[in-house]
């Protein structure tokens, strides 16, 4: 399905900004909850799991805005779940790093603690909004980002900090993930259009922040910082890995072999 | 790994195993297993701290973090304490009969057979 797209232009980028930030919660949501019944330890399979369910509940705050603001503009019939389940690859706006497959424990825990610090960075931020909604939901999630950084922080220490083997891990983790850790600081076009009205913060700015957070537990954790590198980008133009393909694949068949169905 | 949960109930563990300590035995199997915990958790209403149960977690910072996901979700607490099982020493249910029997006679051990004056207030 086609994203109804509203005439109005500036309208078009915050709807296409909500979406953004709607589909790099939901699309880390669903690799986290992969873990379900695969954790480690059945304490860890319950705390990825939590966190996933509070991505899937951040994602469904900004899918149900974004559809309100479809529907007012085009008077068109989207919902969450149109939202989510029925666009397609291209159509999809989430940073490269959430689509990621998950890889191992040290792999999935360290890529939620990159991923949490960008995502703190730039909600405290987007709670000063000029747009309501936007800065409501960002304060709201900022509460459930603290424990991830937290809860991941923990785990980035004791495997980097651990064992040989599984401070090799955390190395390997490092080198696959740190190339998709630049798009989170490149504005995308409707980024920099909601950026001039107040609505998206200038997240080029918090690279440094973030560095110096990162750079912090490394240090802690024996781990070293990669040396600055090609950066992969183009998740937030719809442009993604070869990944998000199979992913929305499995996690859409349902609903595109029968549309409207409901538990 | 191979986990083996061995669960002992509140006020039965058995003295000489520890609590969630393992014995010898499976020790070999379980080099690597985590201790096990007993997790108490306050709710916002109560002023004590209540058994909830027990989990696995490598040191104490991890038991009061995997407490947080096991046992407050629903909104069960507002502080949690957590001590290593094998820490916890019970008394031996076999003793139960000399240790609390004696009590059930003793009925002038419950404040109820004084007369209070009508000025006391709040007893």
């Amino acid at each position: 399905m086609q994203t109804a797209h509203p005439k109005n232009q500036s309208a078009k980028h915050l709807v296409d900004y909500v979406l953004h930030l709607a589909d790099t919660t939901h699309i880390l949501s669903q690799r986290n909850a992969e873990w379900c019944a695969h954790g480690p330890i059945l304490e860890q399979d319950i705390a990825i799991t939590n966190i996933s369910l509070d991505l899937l509940g951040q994602s469904r705050n900004f899918y149900q805005y974004a559809a309100s603001l479809v529907n007012t503009q085009e008077n068109a019939h989207v919902t969450e779940d149109s939202l989510a389940y029925m666009r397609d690859e291209r159509e999809y706006k989430n940073l490269l790093l959430t689509e990621l497959p998950r890889g191992d424990w040290a792999q999935t825990i360290l890529r939620q603690f990159l991923f949490s610090v960008f995502q703190q960075l730039q909600y405290e931020q987007l709670s000063q909004s000029s747009d309501e909604q936007l800065a409501a939901i960002a304060a709201k999630s900022l509460k459930e980002i603290t424990y991830h950084i937290r809860w991941s922080s923990e785990w980035v220490l004791r495997l980097g900090d651990g064992t040989a083997e599984s401070h090799t891990r955390m190395k390997n983790a490092v080198s696959a993930l740190w190339e998709y850790t630049g798009e989170c600081f490149m504005p995308a076009s409707f980024e920099n259009h909601c950026m001039k009205q107040g609505i998206a913060p200038d997240i080029s700015l918090l690279q440094q922040k973030w560095f110096d957070k990162v750079g912090e537990l490394f240090e802690e954790a024996t781990l070293a910082l990669p040396p600055a590198t090609y950066m992969q980008s183009g998740g937030k133009e719809g442009i993604h890995t070869e990944h998000l393909g199979f992913m929305l694949a499995e996690m859409q068949t349902l609903q595109r072999s029968f549309p409207g169905a409901e538990w | 790994m191979n986990i083996q949960v061995r669960k002992f109930y509140y006020g039965d563990i058995p003295e000489e195993k520890t609590g969630g300590n393992i014995t010898a035995t499976e020790k070999a199997t379980n080099e690597k297993a985590w201790p096990l915990w007993e997790i108490f958790i306050r709710s916002s209403r109560g002023l004590d701290h209540k058994h909830a149960g027990s989990l696995h977690a490598a040191d104490a910072a991890m038991a009061i973090e995997n407490a947080r996901d096991v046992y407050t979700r629903r909104q069960e607490g507002v502080s949690i304490w957590v001590v290593e099982s094998k820490d916890i020493h019970a008394s031996d249910p076999g003793d139960a009969e000399s240790l609390y029997e004696p009590a059930a006679d003793k009925i002038y051990r419950h404040p109820t057979f004084y007369d209070l004056p009508d000025e006391v207030k709040h007893m």
